[in-house]
C-alpha cells in the first residue's frame, strides 16, 4: 500500500522547466531530422577520409609563397577589420541608448560577415575595402551592443561619491572608464580570435585570405597544403595572448595598412551610386517608366514569386538546419566537456581534450563543412555536423572550463555517477544559456553554409548574385536579417523565462 | 566501548604559516557519540576533515556546505548516498524517473526529517534549514556505521533540531558532530572535545555536565 502512496506523490510532480524545454528541442529536432536529407553521396568516402587524414598528419610547409601571404592577408584584414569594428562600435556604444541606434546596430549584426562581403564585392570590387568593411561592420553592431552592457554594470558606487557639476565626460573617464576599460581589452581580444576566423572564411567570396587557397587545396586534394595552413592558423590562434599586445597594437595596424593587397583598380564612386540608386531597386520598379497599375502588379509578381520560389524554401531549410545543429551542438557539448574537465581526466587525457577542442573551435564552421562535404557529398548532413562540431567545442570549452572551480563535497561520486548526478545538474542552467545564447550565430552560419551549395537561404542569395540580380539579392539578405533578429528575440525570452543567465561572461 | 575506529597523534595543521590544529592527539571508538565545540575559526571543521581522511571513506558525512545538488531534487539529492550501490545504468533510469522501490526507500526519511512535502521541491526552492536537512537525509540514506557532521543543524530551528539529531543517532553507530549550540550537544553526545585556538582544551564524557561548564571554551 505504501507504493502506491509514493506514486500519487510523484504524479503531482510537473517535470522542471528546463528538462521541459530541453524535450521540446530534441523532439522538434528529431521530427526534423526524419524529413531532410543526409544521404552521403559520394562513392567511397572512406578513402577520401584516409586520404585526408595522411594530408593532415604530413603538412607541407614548403609552398611558402602562398603559405606565407594568405597568413599575412587573413591576419591584417582581421586586425583592421576589428580596429575599425572597435573605434566605430565604441562611439556607438555611448549613444547605445537610443532606440535608432539599438535598432541599427542589431540590424547590421544580424547579417552575417561573408554577405556583406558578398554586398561590397559588388561596390568595391576585390579590394580591401571589401574586406575590412565586410567585418567592421557588423563587428561595430556586436562592439557596441557588449561595450553599452560593459558601461552599464561599472561600478554605479564610484558614480555617486563625485561631485555633481562635474562635466559628463570627466564623469566617464573618471568613474565609468577605468573599470570598462580591462573588460574592452578582454574582450577585444576574444573578438579578433572571432575576426580571425571570419577574415579567412572571407577566402570563399575570392579575397586573398586564408580561405582562398584553402578551397584551391581541398579541391585539387592539396591536403598536405591545407593543413600546413591549418596548422599555422591555429598556432596564431592559440597563441594570440601571447603576440597581441596593447602598445603593440598601432603597430599591428600600421604593418597590416602597409601589407594589405589594396587593389584599387575598379575602385570608382560611379560604381557605388549604379550600385545604389540602380542595381538594388527591384527590377520591375526599375524599369518602369512610372509608377502605375501596370507596375505594381509587376512588382506584385516579382515579390510573390521571389517569397514563394526562394525565400520560403530557404527559411524552411534554415530553420530545420539551424534546430538540428543546434540540439546537436548540445549534444556534443555535453559529451566534449569532460575532455577538459579535472574532475574526469587526468593531465594527459586533459592535454589531448584540449588539441581537439582548440582545433574544432577554431576552425571555423565553414571549413569544417566544406571538408564534411567533400566527404560526403552535397546533402544536410556536413552541414550539420560541422556546425554541431564547431560550436559544441566552443561551449564544451566553457562548460569545461566551468567544472575547474566546482566544489564537490568530499564523499562525491565517481565517472558516470559524478557526471550524472553531480555536474551536469549543476552547469546544466549555465549550458542552456550559453546553447541558446549560440542559436542565433548558428542560425547565421546555417544561412551562410548556402554558399557551399546546401539549400539554406544563403544559397539563393548566393544564386542571386552570381545572376547579377542584386534586387532579388538584397531582399533575401534582409529577410534573413529579420529571421535572425527573430531567433535572438525568441532565445531572449526563452532565456528570461527559464531565469537564464543572458550576459555572457567573456573573460 | 568497542574497537578504535580513528586516532589522532599529535596531529598538526599548518595554512599559510598558521597552525590550524596544533599537537592533537585522540582517539575515536566504535559507537562513541562525539560533539566537537568551540568557537569558529577554532579548528572544529578542520579536526572534522584530517578525521575524514583518516577513514576509508565509508561514512555519511555532512559537510558544512552541504554539497547538494542544486538543480536536483530532494529526493535525487538523498539517493546519491546509494549511488555507489547501483549499476550506473539503473542509476540513470532512476535520475530520468525515479524508482517505486527507491522512493519507498526514501519515503521514510523524508518523513522524518519533515521533508515529505518537498521530496520533489528542487534544492534552490528550499530554505536553508530544509538544505541542511536533505543533507543529513542524504547521510542517513548512505546508511554507513558513521557519521560526520559538521554543523549539521546550524540552519534548522530548535524543534526540527532535535528530530533531525535523533534520526542521526539512532540510524549510526558512531557519531562525530561539530555543534555551536551547547545545550544540544551536550544532550545527544556521550563525549565532548572542545577546541580553542587549535588546541583541544577539553575531552571529557558528558555525563553530568552543564552548559555552564563549556563557557571558557567560549571565552577569549
Amino acid at each position: 500500500m505504501k507504493s502506491i502512496k509514493v506514486d500519487a506523490l510523484y504524479l503531482t510532480a510537473q517535470p522542471r522547466p528546463l528538462v521541459r524545454t530541453t524535450i521540446g528541442f530534441v523532439a522538434v529536432a528529431v521530427i526534423f531530422w526524419l524529413y531532410v536529407d543526409i544521404q552521403i553521396t559520394t562513392q567511397d568516402p572512406w578513402s577520401e577520409i584516409i586520404r585526408m587524414l595522411i594530408g593532415a598528419v604530413t603538412p607541407d610547409f614548403m609552398e611558402t609563397e602562398n603559405l606565407f601571404s594568405a597568413i599575412v592577408n587573413t591576419v591584417a584584414f582581421a586586425i583592421l577589420g576589428v580596429a575599425v569594428g572597435n573605434f566605430i562600435g565604441f562611439f556607438l556604444a555611448l549613444v547605445f541608448h537610443m532606440r535608432m541606434i539599438r535598432a541599427g546596430c542589431a540590424f547590421v549584426r544580424a547579417v552575417h560577415e561573408l554577405f556583406w562581403a558578398l554586398i561590397f564585392l559588388q561596390i568595391f570590387g576585390l579590394s580591401a575595402l571589401t574586406g575590412i568593411l565586410a567585418l567592421a561592420i557588423p563587428y561595430s553592431g556586436i562592439f557596441a551592443k557588449v561595450y553599452s552592457e560593459i558601461l552599464e554594470e561599472a561600478d554605479a558606487v564610484s558614480l555617486t561619491t563625485i561631485p555633481n557639476s562635474t562635466s559628463q565626460i570627466s564623469v566617464f573617464i573618471f568613474a565609468r572608464l577605468p573599470d570598462a576599460w580591462v573588460h574592452f581589452k578582454t574582450y577585444s581580444l576574444y573578438r579578433l580570435e572571432c575576426g580571425l576566423r571570419s577574415s579567412a572564411v572571407l577566402g570563399f567570396v575570392g579575397l586573398p585570405t586564408l580561405g582562398f587557397h584553402l578551397e584551391t587545396a581541398f579541391a585539387e586534394g592539396k591536403y598536405s597544403e591545407a593543413s600546413a595552413l591549418l596548422i599555422i592558423f591555429y598556432l596564431i590562434i592559440a597563441t594570440i595572448r601571447n603576440w597581441c599586445h596593447t602598445k603593440l597594437v598601432p603597430i599591428y595596424i600600421l604593418v597590416s595598412l602597409i601589407v594589405i593587397p589594396w587593389g584599387v583598380s575598379d575602385l570608382s564612386i560611379s560604381n557605388v551610386i549604379r550600385f545604389f540608386a540602380n542595381d538594388i531597386i527591384p527590377h520591375p520598379l526599375r524599369v518602369a517608366e512610372s509608377l502605375n497599375a501596370t507596375t505594381l502588379a509587376n512588382f506584385g509578381f516579382w515579390l510573390k514569386s521571389l517569397i514563394i520560389d526562394q525565400a520560403l524554401p530557404g527559411i524552411v531549410a534554415t530553420v530545420v538546419l539551424t534546430q538540428i545543429a543546434l540540439v546537436g551542438a548540445g549534444a556534443l557539448t555535453l559529451t566534449f566537456f569532460p575532455l577538459i574537465s579535472p574532475r574526469f581526466f587526468g593531465t594527459f587525457g586533459r592535454t589531448v581534450g584540449h588539441i581537439f577542442l582548440v582545433v574544432t573551435r577554431s576552425t571555423p564552421e565553414y571549413i569544417l563543412a566544406l571538408i564534411f562535404l567533400l566527404l560526403w557529398g552535397p546533402s544536410m548532413l556536413p552541414a550539420v555536423v560541422a556546425l554541431a562540431l564547431h560550436n559544441g567545442a566552443i561551449i564544451g570549452h566553457l562548460m569545461g572550463r566551468h567544472t575547474e572551480s566546482m566544489v564537490l563535497r568530499p564523499d562525491s561520486p565517481e565517472g558516470i555517477n559524478l557526471y550524472t548526478y553531480e555536474v551536469v545538474p549543476r552547469i546544466y542552467r549555465q549550458f542552456l544559456a550559453f546553447l541558446f545564447y549560440r542559436w542565433e550565430v548558428i542560425m547565421r552560419e546555417t544561412a551562410i553554409l548556402g554558399i557551399l551549395g546546401i539549400a539554406t537561404i544563403g544559397f539563393y542569395i548566393d544564386s542571386a548574385f552570381a545572376d547579377l540580380r542584386y534586387d532579388k539579392a538584397l531582399l533575401l539578405i534582409i529577410i534573413t536579417a529579420v529571421l535572425n533578429l527573430g531567433i535572438d528575440v525568441l532565445s531572449r525570452t526563452i532565456r528570461s523565462r527559464l531565469r537564464l543567465q543572458t550576459r555572457v561572461n567573456v573573460a | 566501548m568497542g574497537q578504535t575506529l580513528f586516532s589522532l597523534k599529535n596531529a598538526t595543521v599548518q595554512y599559510n604559516g598558521r597552525a590550524i590544529l596544533s599537537d592533537i592527539s585522540l582517539s575515536i571508538e566504535e559507537g562513541a557519540k562525539i560533539a566537537l565545540v568551540g568557537q569558529s575559526g577554532a579548528g572544529k571543521s578542520t579536526l572534522l576533515t584530517q578525521l575524514y581522511e583518516l577513514s576509508n571513506g565509508d561514512v555519511s558525512l555532512v559537510p558544512q556546505e552541504l554539497g547538494l545538488v542544486r538543480n536536483l531534487s530532494v529526493f535525487h539529492n538523498i539517493y546519491m548516498g546509494r549511488l555507489h550501490r547501483h549499476g550506473t545504468l539503473y542509476n540513470v533510469l532512476n535520475l530520468i524517473k525515479p524508482m517505486q522501490k527507491e522512493l519507498a526507500n526514501v519515503k521514510p526519511i523524508v518523513e522524518n526529517l519533515g521533508l515529505a512535502d518537498k521530496l520533489f521541491a528542487p534544492i534552490h526552492e528550499l530554505s536553508g534549514g530544509q538544505q541542511q536537512r536533505t543533507a543529513v537525509g542524504r547521510a542517513i540514506f548512505r546508511g554507513s556505521p558513521v557519521f560526520f557532521g559538521d554543523e549539521p543543524v546550524s540552519a534548522v530551528d530548535e524543534h526540527q533540531s532535535h528530530a533531525v539529531l535523533s534520526a542521526i543517532m539512532e540510524s549510526h553507530q558512531t557519531v562525530i558532530l561539530s555543534m555551536h549550540d551547547v545545550e544540544l550537544a551536550l544532550h545527544y553526545s556521550d563525549r565532548v572535545i572542545g577546541l580553542k585556538n587549535g588546541i583541544k582544551v577539553m575531552d571529557q564524557s558528558t555525563r553530568g555536565m552543564k552548559t555552564s561548564d563549556l563557557d571558557e571554551i567560549y571565552q577569549s
